[in-house]
């Protein structure tokens, strides 16, 4: 069993334990830790000048079904950049929430349960991001959402819990029949042979490849994707499921397996339909204004910190569109990027929100005020995270977004063309994102403090430690970008390459 | 050893559970029940020791098929499924015993309890010679040895009224449809002069044959396929049925009896398809029935509020799955077994999952008095293993990936691709859709209500061997979800 094997299945494995019955936290929180080890090993073995062609490395394969008529199914794993990023990604926020979740009797119900979930959703995000199987790289996606419906349903909070399982439920459901009907296309028109993704890629470059097809595909997975990352106007289930979530499950779902739908077009929809997206580019502009612009304002509107916080996530979802938008090295680069900044961000956000949650009841605005004195740490946590989530030089988001607004305005001609006009309008996104944190911020920590809120006792360590994994990380590669562009930027060369042929 | 010493060897445990029944003096009859599922369980391993028979000369060669795969693969689901019947009967025992005592002095207590533990085992005899048979003669007679069976058991519970009706409407449309069946069988010998589905399949391949006999036959054998299969608009029996009939002896029904009808109409419409004169029209007959029993089928099942009805419903939309397939049977031989392929692996998964539903629900029969769906609200709290059980067999019904229901409607869908059927395609999606909604609704209110009462809070027992067979069950369904190779690799 390889390593890439053994991480995707630790998580799943454990969960399993979990549920014959092994103390619920310690089991979560050792297979976070070696999954995380595991995810660093595989960063420091990853040879990044064996890529660029779209080769995978640590790669495995076991064949599951080979019979006549249907496509071979394998079970195989493998990395390029872009998935390595992603995983790291997915360790980091998996243990971190394991780590934010609660101890064993302060969870109302049942403990092994709540584990057991948090587990399933970080094995299926992580089994996502790594499967070279399209039958599996969409099952591990589907195994991590159905605990995320329970988990809402049951953990929740807020007396619309059941419904707003529901409503995920119906959207999310929606999304990926749509998505597997896109899917299903995609590999009936590539012959119908296999499932195995860089296969389907090559057969795309095909010149028979019929182009009307080629753009019902790309509508089908974008409608999917776009449904699975809150693209507008598909957007209105993610910020009652954030705000309503238990803190653990928004940090997991927010931060990593909402970037499922940005890998899938990364990874399917821009090589399995290039004429496709060259047809529904503008589209594809014009709903990802609406959700930097129109969103961004709606989230200005906001009342309550954890809504707010929902609202901006799908906020940021455009940026990474347009990187993707862009269809260029540059771009795409920095909508992978932007996936791992924007997925930590969110996720300490999500932490310190549900941590104040937990202290003082629930979040309006107007009951806040004056924090930072008393509560100085939490204040200057909260701080950074702001800085980050707006995207200030020095933290990976400002990397990220601006790798992306230098791919989309790229190329030689000086005229003006529909991209340029998106990425003019998007960039108001950034003064849009930085008026509602900041607003929030001083809201909650700047001004008088209100007579009536009590102040608990601040961040304690075992408050701190999950925080701080995730703002170490988001710093370091915002010092240093290359630490992660040495992977992503091969790779999507490599998708370049593969895709023009 | 010959494949038909297995049919035999039922057989005869069928009659030594009845003589020990009637002649040793037996404290709790639940014995006998175990007894059964051991002698069964022998037969199913001696399903590994079948040999291909020497010369195929012989008499009985013109009644039974020589063993291939895929039917030791459907006489091994008939055994598991009468193996599983059992187990459940045990636990439904004192429902039985309640129904059906003698109440004058002196009779045993439980009299009445071994014939209802020993005629599945004779059905299980007749659903393992349907698997092999090729002439019309025994394809009729191991039907009707399965359907005689069932109409004996289906109205066991002579004391409850709901059973008896079940039982009639059971015997009176299924009688009905043998009517058809024969007079189909009348004109189809009429039309091709043989009984034997070879020689048939021969005959209708002629470009001289008479089409509109043909059809005429197709149209008769259809009527009283769609009967057993449950498929629209013949389907009516079904709710009835599977609401009134014994819990276990509707799991038994709707597994055994779909892999009958589903068995039959493979042997019966192959011939018919693989005609270059018949194929168009009989393709148009097929996906029309397809598509209304996908459609009433799932759509009928949204509303319902008992679980057995929702079951039986929701059986009616498999069984639409399942002709999906058959109607986009490639044109081609060179694919001749995909459409058998993909029907035996819906099999193999649907009775995987219907019997664990069946299992968790016959568990709960002592502590949940209805079957009513808010009875099993906050059941995840009460017993989170049946929960977990019944959550994997409803997310397997529904399809979801990493379950052996996924690859069933993958694989139905595949083919319909394939074969350009877009209007059975679309429908199908609804389907499914529509299946995602009725499911997952019983997952939500197992998993997000409170218990109704305070008083049901109290925890629930699982028999350990319900218990064993449920783990095991769940174990196949997530194993023939991720790794399809298994369950194929026994047929194929």
């Amino acid at each position: 069993m390889s390593t890439l094997e053994l991480l995707v299945l630790l998580p799943l494995l454990a969960a399993l334990a979990v549920g014959l019955g092994t103390p619920a936290r310690i089991t979560a929180l050792a297979a976070s830790v070696i999954v995380l080890a595991l995810a660093l090993i595989l960063a420091v073995n990853f040879n990044t000048s064996l890529e660029g062609d779209g080769s995978l490395q640590f790669t495995s394969s076991r064949p599951l079904l080979d019979i006549a008529g249907f496509p071979k199914l394998n079970l195989a794993f493998g990395l390029d950049g872009i998935s390595l990023v992603l995983v790291l990604l997915s360790a980091l926020v998996l243990l971190s929430a394991v780590l934010v979740a609660p101890k064993e009797d302060a969870i109302q119900g049942s403990p092994r349960l709540y584990y057991l979930s948090l587990l399933l959703i970080g094995g299926g995000a992580l089994g996502a991001f790594t499967a070279t199987d399209l039958f599996f790289l969409y099952a591990f996606h589907e195994l991590a959402l159905i605990p995320t419906f329970l988990m809402i349903g049951i953990f929740g909070h807020g007396e619309n819990r059941v419904r707003t399982a529901w409503t995920i439920t119906i959207f999310l459901g929606v999304g990926s029949l749509i998505l597997l009907v896109g899917l299903i296309l995609a590999v009936g028109s590539l012959g119908g042979t296999t499932f195995d993704i860089a296969d389907l890629t090559s057969r795309a470059k095909s010149p028979d490849h019929d182009a009307g097809t080629q753009s019902w595909i790309f509508l089908l997975l974008l409608v999917g994707f776009g449904i699975l990352v809150s693209l507008f106007p598909f957007h209105s289930w993610a910020a009652p499921a954030y705000a309503e979530a238990p803190t653990p499950v928004a940090m997991l779902h927010a931060g990593v397996l909402k970037k499922f739908g940005l890998y899938g077009l990364v990874r399917l929809a821009l090589p399995l339909a290039p004429a496709g997206a060259e047809k529904w580019l503008n589209l594809v502009l014009l709903l990802l204004l609406g959700n930097i612009l129109y969103i961004g304002l709606v989230t200005i509107a906001q009342k309550r910190l954890d809504r707010m916080l929902g609202y901006s996530s799908v906020m940021h979802m455009g940026y990474a569109f347009l990187g993707i938008a862009a269809g260029n090295v540059v771009g795409v680069s920095g909508a992978v990027l932007l996936m791992f900044a924007h997925g930590l961000s969110i996720a300490l956000l999500f932490a310190l929100a549900g941590w104040m949650r937990e202290r003082f009841g629930d979040l309006d605005f107007e009951k806040f005020g004056g924090l930072a004195k008393s509560l100085p740490r939490l204040g200057l946590l909260f701080g950074f995270a702001t800085f980050a989530s707006i995207g200030l030089p020095g933290f990976a988001n400002f990397a990220a977004e601006v790798e992306i607004f230098f791919g989309a305005f790229a190329g030689e001609d000086a005229g003006m063309n529909w991209i340029r006009w998106a990425t003019i309008g998007a960039l108001w996104g950034v003064v849009i994102s930085a008026v509602y944190m900041l607003r929030a911020y001083r809201g909650v920590f700047m001004g008088p403090k209100p007579e009536k809120l009590e102040t608990p006792a601040d961040l304690a360590w075992s408050d701190r430690l999950p925080v701080l994994i995730l703002l170490v990380a988001l710093l370091a590669v915002g010092f240093a970008p290359d630490l992660l562009n040495q992977y992503i930027r091969p790779a999507v060369n490599g998708l370049f390459l593969v895709s023009a042929g | 050893m010959p494949v038909y010493y297995l049919e035999f060897l039922v057989v005869a445990l069928g009659l030594v559970m009845l003589m020990v029944d009637a002649f040793a003096k037996l404290e709790d009859k639940r014995s006998l029940a175990r007894f059964g599922i051991l002698g069964l369980g022998v037969v199913f391993l001696l399903l590994f020791l079948v040999e291909a028979p020497v010369s195929t000369e012989g008499a009985i060669w013109k009644f039974y098929s020589p063993a291939d795969k895929l039917s030791l693969f459907f006489k091994g689901l008939a055994l598991l499924t009468t193996i599983l019947v059992l187990v459940m009967a045990v636990d439904y025992a004192p429902v039985v015993v309640a129904q059906t005592a003698n109440p004058e002095p002196g009779a045993h207590p439980q009299s009445g309890l071994g014939e209802f533990f020993a005629l599945p085992v004779f059905a299980c005899a007749g659903l393992m010679w349907m698997a092999s048979a090729n002439n019309l003669v025994s394809i009729f007679v191991s039907l009707e040895t399965v359907s005689i069976t069932f109409y004996i058991l289906v109205a066991y519970l002579r004391r409850n009224v709901g059973s008896l009706e079940a039982g009639v409407k059971y015997l009176i449309l299924g009688a009905l449809s043998t009517g058809f069946l024969v007079y189909g069988f009348a004109w189809l010998f009429g039309v091709t002069g043989s009984m034997e589905l070879p020689a048939i399949a021969e005959a209708l391949a002629k470009p001289g044959v008479n089409t509109t006999a043909a059809l005429f036959a197709f149209a008769l054998i259809l009527i009283a396929l769609a009967f057993k299969l449950g498929a629209a608009p013949f389907h009516l029996w079904i709710p009835d049925v599977y609401q009134g009939a014994p819990t276990p002896i509707t799991a038994f029904l709707s597994v055994g009896s779909k892999a009958a009808g589903a068995i039959v109409t493979l042997r019966l419409v192959s011939p018919f398809l693989a005609s270059p004169v018949l194929v168009a029209k009989v393709t148009t007959v097929l996906v029309a029935v397809a598509i209304l029993t996908l459609l009433i089928g799932n759509l009928a099942a949204l509303s319902q509020r008992n679980f057995k009805r929702l079951l039986g419903y929701s059986s009616v939309g498999h069984s639409g799955f399942l002709l999906m397939a058959l109607a986009s049977a490639p044109r081609d031989s060179a694919d001749a077994m995909l459409p058998s392929t993909a029907i035996a692996f819906y099999l193999g998964a649907y009775l995987l999952m219907t019997l664990l539903a069946f299992l968790v629900l016959t568990s709960l029969r002592p502590v949940i008095a209805g079957e009513d769906l808010d009875a099993y609200r906050g059941l995840a709290k009460r017993s989170p293993f049946l929960a977990a059980a019944l959550l994997v067999s409803m997310a397997s019904l529904a399809g979801i990936p990493l379950t052996a229901g996924f690859f069933g409607k993958f694989f139905a869908f595949k083919m319909a691709l394939d074969a350009g059927q877009w209007a059975l395609l679309g429908v199908g999606l609804v389907a499914a859709a529509a299946g995602f909604y009725y499911y997952l609704k019983i997952a939500v209110s197992m998993y997000f209500s409170e218990p109704a009462k305070d008083s049901d809070a109290a925890a629930i027992r699982v028999n350990p061997l319900a218990g064993t067979a449920m783990g095991v069950l769940m174990v196949l369904i997530v194993l023939a979800g991720v790794a399809p190779g298994v369950i194929v690799g026994l047929f194929s």
